[in-house]
């Protein structure tokens, strides 16, 4: 394995190292296999286990579900990190399609495009609809919402949301929640949900019953991955404490172009691959700008998340694959 | 004695003079674009950052700045004195300094990057 693919998989997980498995060993193999890694969270323990079609059937029985998260499209991007955007989210598409379980639905976590441009929109709506399952549910992200606050976007997704584009839905028994936190950033902070809507978001979940499992969907992280890059939310803290009292909170991301994975108490941070370029780990480099890899290595460094629910664990299992 | 000679030398000593007086003011406001003599200053954005990151100009400075990135990105002042539109790679933003003061600013898209423009 080259050394991109080493540190890609030597994620900081140092949550996890308590059960005595070997998690970095299982994970390299896990990778270089071209499998993907299923975690499944029970009663707030993560616990590891190898990714076959087995289990993805399993998944399926009645009123259990799946769905699959992308992110990170950059539509109009064409620089030397991937010349041909459209070739990568197709190949995303394809990876959908050809999953053991077909998705029920598909969420975006933004940056969607790349420059806020109506084409940048329709030629992922057009590629998205070459997906097996119909419904997508996206937030915008800081590429989506350029020079006009967010109208391009919300004209476009903004039918049943509030505010800057956020909104909530339930499916089998799963509150979803689509948050925004790339409007109105300050000079020199993070991400930001604002005031009105932590507000909504309090009054969103107040009557639901704690064995409601929560998944929460943003585009910047809502856990502090790298503060120097801008990769935090400077009010999440406030949202997660409205999300205190749920035994299950998953909680999914984009922006940093890679995964991490973080589990606090009752809530799993968790954040993708692009679908476009890949982004240097922290630190890691002068910036985290999109990062040239030998043109066979960049599939490896671009991937899809698929996501299920199994009813009766209350808990979900977050699978990474990439796309070669 | 040349009297002709001697007319046309009173008169070629205060004609100079005259010139004299007039010329740097129009050779000033010809130099340029930019009327008050103030040469135009840069600052080059790359790698998340604006270079420099405090840049001290006298008045009626114009400033631009060019996007030498790979990914796009915005200059918005703090205070609303300025916002460009979003800047991609190659493209660029100018600002003219009419009045003294110290403008912060930074990239609405990527916040963490800031500047500081000193107008003296």
């Amino acid at each position: 394995m080259t050394d991109k693919e080493h540190d890609l998989i030597d994620q900081p997980l140092q949550d996890l190292n308590n059960d005595g498995i070997d998690r970095r060993g299982f994970l390299k193999c896990m990778a270089w296999a071209g499998t993907g890694l299923l975690w499944t969270l029970h009663g707030g323990v993560p616990a590891a286990q190898a990714f076959s079609s087995d289990t993805a059937r399993a998944a399926k029985k009645g009123g259990d579900f799946s769905f699959v998260q992308i992110s990170d499209s950059h539509m109009g991007f064409n620089k030397s990190a991937n010349p041909d955007v459209v070739a990568t989210l197709r190949a995303a598409i394809d990876k959908i399609n050809s999953l053991a379980a077909p998705p029920d639905f598909l969420l975006h976590t933004g940056d969607i495009s790349h420059l806020s441009k109506p084409e940048q929109f329709d030629t992922v709506d057009q590629v998205l609809r070459g997906a097996s399952a119909k419904d997508i549910f996206l937030v915008p992200g800081e590429h989506d919402v350029l020079d006009d606050s967010g109208k391009s976007y919300l004209e476009r997704y903004g039918k049943n949301t509030q505010g800057a584009g956020w909104y909530s839905f339930e499916k089998k028994g799963v509150h979803f929640m689509g948050l925004v936190n790339v409007m109105n950033l300050k000079s020199g902070g993070l991400g930001s949900l604002g005031g009105e809507q932590l507000e909504w978001i309090e009054k969103d979940v107040k009557h639901l019953s704690s064995s409601t499992p929560i998944v929460v969907f943003a585009h910047i992280p809502l856990w502090s991955v790298y503060p120097e890059w801008g990769w935090g939310t400077d009010d999440s803290a406030q949202a997660l404490g409205y999300l205190k009292k749920f035994g299950s909170v998953t909680v999914l991301n984009g922006h940093i172009h890679q995964i991490m994975q973080k589990v606090e108490g009752n809530v799993t941070f968790h954040s993708a691959m692009s679908t476009a370029f890949p982004q240097p780990q922290p630190g890691k480099a002068d910036s985290p700008g999109p990062m040239k890899v030998p043109a066979e290595q960049l599939g490896s460094l671009l991937g899809i998340t698929d996501v299920d629910y199994v009813r009766g664990h209350h808990s979900l299992a977050v699978v990474d694959s990439t796309l070669a | 004695m040349n009297k002709k000679r001697l007319g046309l030398a009173s008169l070629a000593l205060p004609a100079m003079i005259a010139m004299l007086l007039i010329m740097p003011v129009e050779a000033s406001a010809g130099a340029g674009e930019d009327k008050t003599g103030a040469a135009p200053a840069e600052v080059k954005i790359d790698n998340f950052s604006f270079g420099p990151q405090t840049l001290t100009v006298p008045v009626g400075t114009t400033v631009t700045w060019t996007n030498r990135d790979d990914i796009p990105h915005t200059i918005v002042s703090t205070n609303g004195v300025f916002k460009s539109k979003v800047r991609d790679t190659g493209e660029s933003f100018s600002y003219t300094f009419t009045k003294a003061g110290t403008y912060t600013y930074f990239c609405s898209v990527h916040p963490k990057m800031t500047g500081k423009i000193v107008v003296q």
